[in-house]
């Protein structure tokens, strides 16, 4: 997955170091690479979306891990 | 291996639901988004198809950042690494043919054309080599502009500058609709464009237009979820700015990125490939920021092509592709001259270029 010639791809990742505007990111399958996070604010342990290098936007755990439930409301309130 | 598994969102049997709940409804419903990621996601999975069963045809617009750059920005960064510069840009940027070369094919000739991951690696290339002038073609949306405008602040070295590149997606719709060529019935907002400006800017085209939008995710599920989401407010007799994407995407976008990107530049009209100048679409630097504007700095190295007048390779349909009109198998070229190793035209250059994606996942 991992497409350097990519435009618009971006990867989501863990901040598991920084080093003033830089953080070591943590793609979960191995990989671990520097980006730039002076577009975010961001600490340890935050997962952020990467983009050509740059971390470019915070991920919400919390609405991750609820998308799918919301999903399942919206299809079933169409049914009531 | 499985990336991080929390925002890999899977469940076939959610998206099995959705695909029956529209099997049900007797629709014919055209939708266009714009984002190679999206025309990826559905390609591979085989989404198209299947919602094309459904009564749901949905096309890849001008989204491929690549794609939409036109023969005299190519031309301009061929005739700036002939000139002697470092010349640097993404790996697709390499093959797109302009008249007679492209970047990849100069380099062959000895010339030298980098290829880097992002604009970072173009400025260490710059401090590497302070004796040389080095040049980097900033190309992409709103996804990739901020990471341009965040190095610019940063003040990278004199012997640095950038052949700006950059377009914007929200009025690039809109001249899609007042072109009229293709009746739409919704949208599909590109994701990560719109992590960085939010849903707000499309807000204009539901209003004036009466046009359904989601800004939509790059699974499976996100893209099912999203085309339920317009069918729904088309049945309904709606239309307005949904966001599927809420993991991802605020309803004002990356309030810090918006920020420099505002300090570094300005919006200004600017061509796409296959479309006439589109107002408001594309970024220009500040002029406060001129030393770093490869057209300033190399204006006579670039003189030459003031007036002249570009065609689109011969034969080449992209034009066509990016404004919706056509699929690339309406292409007499495509598969046949044309290939991903042998490129007539830039969407089949791209990774997120329409018929470079047909190709890729042919059987």
């Amino acid at each position: 997955m991992y497409r350097p010639g990519s435009v618009c791809l971006a990867i989501p990742g863990k901040i598991v170091e920084i080093d003033k505007d830089h953080a070591t990111i943590d793609y979960g399958d191995g990989t671990k690479r520097k980006a730039n996070i002076s577009l975010v604010d961001v600490k340890i342990g935050d997962y952020v979306l990467v983009h050509a290098g740059f971390a470019i936007e915070v991920l919400n755990e919390k609405e991750a891990q609820e998308t799918l439930d919301i999903f399942r409301q919206m299809l079933s309130y169409e049914e009531e | 291996m499985r990336r991080n598994k929390l925002f890999s969102l899977r469940d076939k049997k959610l998206a099995e639901e959705i695909v029956s709940k529209i099997k049900e409804l007797d629709i014919n419903h055209k939708f266009m988004h714009v984002c190679g990621t999206h025309q990826d996601t559905l390609v591979k999975n085989g989404l198209d198809s299947l919602l094309k069963q459904c009564g749901i045809t949905i096309i890849q617009g001008p989204g491929c950042p690549v794609c939409v750059t036109t023969p005299k920005e190519i031309e301009e960064m061929l005739l700036i690494a002939r000139s002697g510069k470092i010349v640097t840009s993404f790996g697709d940027m390499m093959n797109v043919p302009g008249e007679k070369e492209s970047l990849r094919s100069i380099k062959a000739d000895g010339f030298d054309v980098r290829t880097v991951y992002g604009i970072e690696d173009a400025v260490k290339i710059a401090e590497e080599n302070k004796d040389k002038e080095v040049v980097f073609m900033a190309v992409g949306f709103e996804t990739t502009a901020p990471t341009t405008a965040s190095v610019i602040l940063d003040k990278p070295p004199d012997n640095f500058s950038i052949l700006c590149c950059h377009r914007t997606i929200p009025n690039a719709l809109k001249a899609i609709i007042e072109m009229g060529e293709i009746k739409l019935n919704g949208l599909i907002e590109p994701g990560h464009v719109s992590a960085i400006i939010g849903s707000k800017p499309y807000e204009f085209l539901s209003k004036d237009y009466r046009i359904p939008q989601v800004v939509a995710g790059f699974e499976p599920i996100d893209l099912l979820m999203g085309c339920w989401m317009l069918v729904k407010q088309i049945e309904n007799n709606e239309a307005f700015v949904e966001n599927e994407y809420k993991r991802v995407v605020h309803e004002n976008g990356n309030v810090k990125a918006k920020k420099i990107l505002n300090i570094i530049f300005e919006n200004c009209d600017v061509k796409w490939r296959g479309f006439p100048i589109i107002p408001n679409s594309g970024l220009k630097l500040k002029s406060k920021y001129k030393k770093y504007d490869a057209r300033k700095k190399y204006e006579d190295i670039l003189a030459e092509l003031k007036n002249k007048e570009f065609k689109e390779p011969k034969g080449c349909r992209c034009g066509e592709l990016l404004r919706g009109l056509i699929t690339p198998f309406d292409c007499p070229l495509f598969g046949k001259t044309c290939t991903p190793d042998n490129p007539v035209g830039p969407c089949m250059v791209s990774i997120e270029g329409s018929c470079n994606i047909e190709y890729r996942y042919a059987d």
